[in-house]
């Protein structure tokens, strides 16, 4: 971790290890998150029902990395009280723990609806476009992840920053598929699928820049979750 | 933040945000960092130095004790906080060696003065020690020492009210009040460091001083003198030195970070334990080698 924050430096060697610890922990979970959102993104883009099977039935995983962080730092929490920015660490570790676990909840949504998407056209309907959007949101969850590692607040906030235009790729890819479901009836079903998947495309957006958010809570001590992007670049910027 | 909306929430204010650490000092500064003075100060220190001999123990150092708060004070051993908490009383008048320079007031009046009387002043500022130390006399006598030096009753009735209000203070009543011509040095630690606490509100203090008061207590005798220090802040102003900063953390609204003689850090105890902006102060709240 950057040096600014000094965890191997505690008079007790253990705590040192138990902080690494955690903080490993919460990076290799980053780590299979991302591996199952490409997946979904995957399966979903060439429609390999596959990948979406293997996505869709292997999150519990990501649910067992978040109970296991959480034990830990409830351990902490208990045996240490830590203070500072000892105890940044573990509350940001909990928190984004926490976060992970809904992204990989997306993916596993993701790879089921991809399952379900009948064959045909359906299937192909919209895939430049959740391409792109998955691509930008994913692009985000690996800027947090990376910000987070180097406890980076700028990279923090430039990742941070990019999440906007994922917002504005789900509304036009929103508008695109209600006026396909007027001149076409008969795939609203289908559509409102494919529409659900880029919905859980921009909640993984969302929780990234969550994690980005954590990355200012650890360094600065401040607790950002709650304000504007511009108030926040101003600040820290 | 994230959505276009997130201004939705509407401004947040400062304290909400808590304080930002960026104006993060390093260990080469020596001035102290936040805020030393109050608006209510019971007690003032300007500018204070204590020497013992040639070694010099306390090093410039300004502080504040605002009126019914509890300042806590924190610091590895050796860095100056029981001499300090020493000469708000004059206690250190007692060490041939020590000499104390600097000024220090209590409700603006310079406690060092040549009019000083120093008997007078422990009354109004009162002391609890480490080491529960009641008098080899019984509970009762122990508590009506003091008043009755300072001749605060003038009748036994009023002698007996003065030691049951106290000890009912220092919430021991109910444990002794059917005991009390049995001798104080009888009783348990916990118990004994209540009866001294009885003892020195006793006579009505100002302000009392605890040096680590609970450091040979088991954690429900210390849980039980926290409990008392929260009442009695109500009525007095508390300075207390510990070692225990969850204690420190616990008790009091400000604290004080002293080291190597210095008062580094003072400030909101909240502040001081989740953002302290003294790397020092960071360093040894968390435990790291500085």
């Amino acid at each position: 971790m950057d040096d600014n924050l000094h965890l191997n430096q505690h008079t007790s060697q253990k705590y040192n290890e138990e902080l690494e610890d955690i903080r490993s922990r919460v990076l290799e979970m980053g780590g299979l998150v991302e591996a199952q959102c490409r997946k979904a993104l995957k399966a979903l883009v060439k429609s390999d029902i596959d990948l979406a099977e293997e996505v869709a039935t292997s999150d519990y995983k990501v649910n067992d990395m978040e109970v296991a962080i959480n034990a830990r730092c409830t351990d902490i929490l208990a045996l240490r009280q830590p203070a500072a920015s000892d105890l940044r660490v573990v509350v940001s570790i909990i928190r984004m723990a926490a976060d992970l676990e809904r992204i990989g909840d997306e993916a596993e949504k993701i790879g089921r609806l991809v399952k379900s998407l009948e064959k045909g056209r359906d299937r192909t309907t919209f895939r430049s476009e959740t391409k792109h959007l998955g691509k930008s949101a994913l692009s985000i969850l690996n800027g947090a992840l990376d910000a987070f590692a180097r406890m980076d607040v700028a990279a923090a906030i430039a990742t941070a920053a990019k999440d906007p235009e994922i917002d504005d790729e789900f509304e036009a890819l929103t508008r695109l598929s209600i006026t396909h479901m007027m001149e076409e009836p008969a795939s609203v079903k289908s559509l409102l699928k494919v529409n659900w998947c880029a919905r859980a495309l921009e909640r993984i957006g969302d929780h990234a820049v969550n994690i980005c958010e954590e990355v200012v809570y650890l360094v600065k001590g401040s607790d950002v979750r709650h304000l504007s992007l511009s108030e926040i670049q101003e600040r820290y910027l | 933040m994230s959505t276009a909306d997130a201004n939705a929430h509407g401004a947040v204010p400062d304290e909400a945000v808590g304080l930002d650490v960026q104006d993060h000092v390093d260990v080469a500064h020596y001035e102290t960092i936040g805020e030393p003075y109050v608006d209510n100060a019971k007690m003032s220190a300007r500018n204070v130095n204590v020497y013992y001999a040639d070694k010099q123990a306390i090093m410039d150092v300004s502080l504040d004790i605002g009126e019914n708060e509890v300042l806590s004070m924190i610091g590895p051993s050796g860095c100056g906080k029981s001499t300090f908490l020493r000469s708000l009383n004059r206690m250190n008048d007692i060490i041939p060696i020590c000499e104390v320079k600097g000024d220090i007031r209590l409700d603006g009046e310079d406690i060092y003065g040549s009019d000083q009387d120093t008997v007078l002043l422990r009354a109004r500022v009162g002391m609890v020690f480490q080491k529960p130390n009641p008098f080899p006399k019984t509970i009762y006598e122990n508590v009506a020492y003091g008043p009755r030096i300072h001749g605060l009753a003038h009748s036994k009735a009023e002698m007996d009210e003065i030691v049951e209000t106290s000890l009912r203070r220092a919430s021991l009543w109910d444990e002794v009040k059917d005991v009390l011509e049995q001798p104080g040095t009888g009783l348990s630690g916990g118990q004994q460091q209540r009866l001294c606490i009885a003892r020195a509100i006793a006579v009505s203090p100002e302000v009392i001083l605890m040096d680590e008061p609970c450091s040979a207590l088991d954690p429900i005798a210390t849980a039980r003198i926290e409990e008392l220090i929260d009442e009695l802040k109500e009525r007095f102003t508390i300075a207390i030195v510990t070692h225990s900063m969850q204690q420190a953390a616990r008790v009091s609204q400000r604290t004080a970070y002293f080291h190597l003689g210095k008062l580094i850090e003072v400030g909101d105890t909240k502040q001081i334990f989740t953002m302290p902006r003294h790397e020092l102060t960071e360093n040894y709240i968390t435990g790291r080698f500085g």
